[in-house]
């Protein structure tokens, strides 16, 4: 009788895993992720000599339809923020698969442990923008949440996981199955129904995440009050778009009042100070100055 | 509006003021008194100056130090030479009384001129052929 080790015997129970991509040109390397309709594998396109991510359905016949629908919603987003998809198909077990870039990073919120607030704003507000260029294209992502966003190397951002998008125009029956994520799931999805201010919601959630990293002080309460805002549970009191978010959250970057907070005076002086402060001290060291040679003459 | 016409507009505005400030320094020396709209006018050049080659300076870097620290430098240089030119033309040379406040104004300039100026646009890319 001859012994194999655990390692290698993981390794071949793996190498079973793997669909039969025999027939096409693509190798598959490793699984990546998994999702509620299907595996990603890492993958290489032999024609074109490159890496890929390849997306295959759980089992034949599976999620034919969703899997097919999440290709074509990327397929129509052109944006630096989404993946592109290359090729769709069949496998010879039935099974659905779509190829796409492969991306390169970590998840928002392992990036976002290791880098200042303003950093973490700056990789939030590329988010908004993805999710804005998707809204203006009429398709609502529905599944917004940090596992979602990967950070690249040079803090370029990729919203991934469309399996729950739809188009904005579906009737609302098509929705009526619960989609989403505890915790950024919008209220009103947990009905069935979404529009652009459950992305808005789950936003708000994830920009909540993004604060908390930071110690509790009276100048992210301007940051708190735009957490509250957007992740209001009724849809009707939240920013009505994600561009009305992403422009709040900038305001406060660039030391600005923003819209859904209600500044009281002291405030706004003690705001005013901190984003003029290298001028006020430029200004009164100039007037000190004076008044010194002044008293010296 | 672009660094250098921000540098040149701002550096005229505070030169006319610094000059101005002479009133207040010496309020009863008559030599200022019957000098004093050379001295406005020496000032405002002065400032001019200072904030043209601080805003070619700011368009050229990427660092808000780097800017007030190039400011600090012009402001006292030029304000260094005029105290020199006081001095060649037999008058009592104020190098603390004019290189101090010229020094700050040039940090206010650099500052400025840095944080609000609008940067230079880059050049296109050639096409992908």
């Amino acid at each position: 009788m001859t012994w194999i080790s655990d390692r290698a015997l993981e390794s071949l129970r793996g190498m079973a895993d793997l669909p039969d991509f025999s027939g096409t040109r693509y190798d598959i390397e490793e699984e990546i992720g998994r999702g509620g309709m299907g595996v990603v594998f890492r993958g290489r396109d032999r024609e074109l000599a490159r890496d890929v991510a390849v997306k295959v359905t759980w089992w034949p016949g599976s999620d034919v339809e969703a899997l097919g629908a999440e290709a074509r919603v990327l397929a129509a987003l052109d944006h630096p923020g989404i993946v592109p998809v290359h090729d769709v198909g069949r496998l010879p077990d039935g099974r659905t698969y779509y190829v796409m870039a492969i991306v390169r990073g970590e998840r928002l919120d392992v990036r976002a442990s290791r880098v200042s607030l303003s950093d973490r704003l700056r990789l939030f507000d590329r988010v908004c923008d993805t999710i804005a260029f998707a809204h203006a294209r009429g398709i609502l992502h529905r599944d917004l949440k940090p596992a979602n966003i990967m950070v690249g190397a040079f803090a370029d951002v990729r919203v991934l996981d469309w399996g729950l998008a739809r188009m904005r125009s579906e009737p609302t029956g098509a929705m009526t199955h619960v989609a989403g994520t505890e915790g950024y799931m919008a209220p009103e999805q947990t009905r069935g129904i979404a529009d652009e201010r459950s992305d808005v919601y789950a936003l708000g959630a994830i920009l909540r995440g993004l604060v908390a990293l930071e110690p509790s002080s009276r100048a992210l309460r301007p940051l708190d009050s735009i957490v509250t805002h957007a992740t209001a549970d009724d849809p009707a009191s939240r920013y009505p778009d994600v561009q009305s978010l992403a422009a709040d959250v900038r305001r406060f970057v660039d030391g600005h009042a923003v819209e859904a907070h209600r500044e009281p005076p002291l405030e706004r002086i003690a705001r005013f100070a901190r984003t003029y402060r290298t001028a006020i001290a430029l200004v009164l060291a100039y007037l000190v100055m004076r008044v010194v040679l002044l008293l010296w003459d | 509006m672009s660094k250098p016409v921000l540098g040149l507009v701002l550096g005229g505005v505070l030169g006319i003021f610094d000059g101005l400030s002479a009133l207040v320094s010496a309020p009863h020396d008559p030599a200022i008194r019957a000098g004093i709209v050379g001295i406005v006018v020496g000032s405002t050049m002065k400032g001019i100056l200072t904030g043209v080659i601080i805003g070619w300076f700011a368009r050229r870097t990427q660092s808000l130090a780097a800017g007030i620290v190039f400011g600090l430098a012009v402001g006292l240089a030029l304000a260094g030479c005029v105290s020199l030119i006081q001095k060649l033309a037999g008058q009592p040379p104020y190098y603390w009384q004019i290189m101090l406040p010229g020094g700050i104004l040039g940090m206010i300039v650099g500052y400025a001129t840095f944080t609000y100026g609008v940067p230079a646009p880059r050049l296109a890319r050639p096409a992908q052929s």
